[in-house]
């Protein structure tokens, strides 16, 4: 019996990595490899075209002393945690809107969410720039409206035009996780406690909330971990004052020739986004667990 | 809760028109006759339309691009396919490491993704061209196919699969004549996605290029010419079309999933 237990768990494995070798080796190439190489070429130097393979730190030591690198990083994260916060902030709502109030029609709602979304991301943040602007669909709407008397300037090229238009492009990556664990709660549970004499306020902090917690979790990492190293929405509408540092990354490797210092600030953002998702992970851990 | 429902649903419909609001510019300015983006309306023109049909870097790109959307779309699902079959279906050490693994992309800064490939594309002294562009998009495109062919496999009745081998089938013919048939639908909508996606893809595509230009990145170039925003925003509206098609079919397929396997189990 142990034996035909071994023998069927060993063909399984066989079975199983007969077919998942192939794509495992594909990532291992082309994610695993590159990976690999740029944490490589961090330590190394280069001049003009020729690469200095002796190990250095400078890289790091640059990019965590020069006020410019440690303003983007900081940049970086704050624009990315105010959007972070406001689109899973708005997408609540929405999908509890949608979870506990839209019956029927759950699945229109949701169709109706995504079709804005089926634009490219480049076209949609470029709008952005086209409705913000100095003579914008916004500014020219509303002086067409005699609202204003000249166009207004704050609208375009600084971190809160970012911040905005991260806050709408990410929206269905906040709003389908949450909904999906909104539908998760079990409906019982709320007569329950109502039964018990809970008021509905009672109700969403002591059952709603933290139950979608890991909806809000997840919606809050899948957006905070790809926007610190957006690079086409600031570049778009950021100016100036709302780059951030996938912008430097870009000009480092191209324009200054200075492909280890651009991997070293690659490697640096991935280091401190794990490491803020790990803690943001760790901390909710705790959280839910008094529940 | 009658009344927080009310302000439940001015916030919600607030929200669609906050989401909807970028979307709708396309379609509104790019029929509009004044060359600039802005109101009032001026009048009702194809020219925008027009002048896309004359312009030959544009259609050399949409070449490009479809060749990388194409190509890439069927390596990925291939490798999703593979990949969702092996961890659906049998149980065995490593799965959940390498499956995570595999993912990674689904949720990595793009930018690290593109320049780390670069890196490495130089340093081995290759080429870049749509060949380099078709390999970091199916990297990208096998987790939403392997999310995809999950829900496809999950759906399999593995009673069915046991019933063809004792008939007398081998895998070969099982998974020929009766695991392929009944994932086609998941297949088909992995395809779909797989490809609006690649059609849409900026950054990988913008590092990777080379001088074969794909759609996004021409699209990119052109944002640098107020003149030409209109002709920008009329093909931004034919590009909407084709992805409301596209994901309106793959949708379609997706859900033919779940309903044609369910309808086995019933009979």
């Amino acid at each position: 019996m142990g034996g035909t237990l071994n023998f069927s768990i060993k063909t399984e494995t066989i079975k199983g990595w007969r077919l998942l070798s192939v794509p495992f080796i594909f990532s291992l190439l082309l994610l695993a490899a590159p990976l690999t190489m740029m944490f490589l070429l961090s330590f190394w130097t280069q001049d003009y075209l020729t690469l200095d393979k002796t190990f250095t730190l400078n890289n790091y030591i640059e990019a965590a002393t020069q006020p410019v690198y440690r303003l983007l990083f900081t940049r970086s994260l704050l624009i990315s945690l105010t959007a972070t916060f406001f689109t899973v902030a708005l997408a609540f709502p929405m999908a509890y809107f949608i979870s506990f109030h839209c019956g029927e029609r759950k699945a229109l709602w949701l169709f109706l969410i995504t079709i804005p979304f089926w634009t490219s991301y480049l076209i949609r943040m470029f709008l952005w720039k086209v409705i913000l602007g100095y003579n914008g669909v916004l500014n020219s709407f509303l002086l067409w409206l005699e609202m204003i008397t000249e166009p207004v300037t704050f609208l375009l090229y600084n971190a809160n035009a970012v911040v905005l238009a991260l806050t709408h492009g990410w929206a269905p990556f906040a709003i389908l996780p949450i909904f999906v664990s909104l539908e998760k709660i079990d409906r019982s549970l709320l007569e329950a406690s109502k039964d018990l004499g809970d008021s509905p306020i009672d109700q969403f902090f002591r059952i709603i909330l933290p139950l979608s917690a890991p909806g809000v979790i997840g919606a809050a990492l899948i957006i905070f971990i790809p926007t610190v190293g957006d690079y086409i929405t600031p570049k778009l509408v950021g100016g100036t004052d709302g780059l951030m540092i996938a912008n430097m990354i870009q000009v480092q490797f191209s324009k200054a020739n200075n492909a280890p210092l651009a991997a070293a600030l690659s490697m640096s953002s991935l280091m401190i986004v794990s490491f803020i998702s790990i803690v943001f992970v760790l901390f909710n851990k705790k959280y839910l667990r008094r529940y | 809760m009658s009344n927080s429902g009310k302000y439940l649903k001015i916030f919600a419909f607030s929200y669609l028109v906050f989401l909807y609001a970028p979307s709708l510019l396309l379609p509104i300015f790019s029929f509009n006759k004044s060359q600039v983006i802005a109101f009032p309306l001026t009048g009702f023109s194809f020219q925008w339309f027009e002048t896309l049909l004359y312009q030959d870097s544009l259609h050399q790109a949409l070449k490009n691009s479809l060749i990388v959307a194409i190509s890439s779309c069927i390596l990925a699902t291939i490798l999703g396919t593979l990949a969702s079959r092996a961890t659906t279906r049998y149980d065995f050490k490593g799965k959940q490491v390498s499956l995570t693994f595999i993912l990674a992309p689904l949720i990595l800064p793009e930018i690290i993704v593109g320049v780390s490939l670069l890196i490495v594309l130089i340093q081995l002294g290759i080429t870049l061209n749509v060949w380099s562009v078709i390999l970091g998009h199916t990297l990208l495109l096998t987790p939403f196919s392997i999310i995809i062919m999950n829900s496809a496999f999950n759906n399999l009745d593995i009673s069915l699969e046991e019933a063809s081998m004792d008939l007398g089938e081998n895998q070969f013919g099982t998974f020929y004549r009766v695991i392929l048939p009944l994932v086609l639908p998941g297949i088909i909508a992995s395809l779909l996605i797989g490809f609006t996606l690649s059609l849409d893809e900026f950054i990988i595509a913008f590092f990777l290029t080379g001088t074969d230009t794909t759609l996004p990145v021409y699209i990119w170039s052109q944002f640098r010419f107020p003149k030409k925003l209109p002709t920008t925003m009329a093909l931004g509206t034919i590009l909407l079309i084709v992805s409301l098609i596209l994901l309106s079919l793959s949708e379609y397929f997706r859900r033919r999933t779940s309903r044609s396997n369910n309808s086995i189990l019933e009979e």
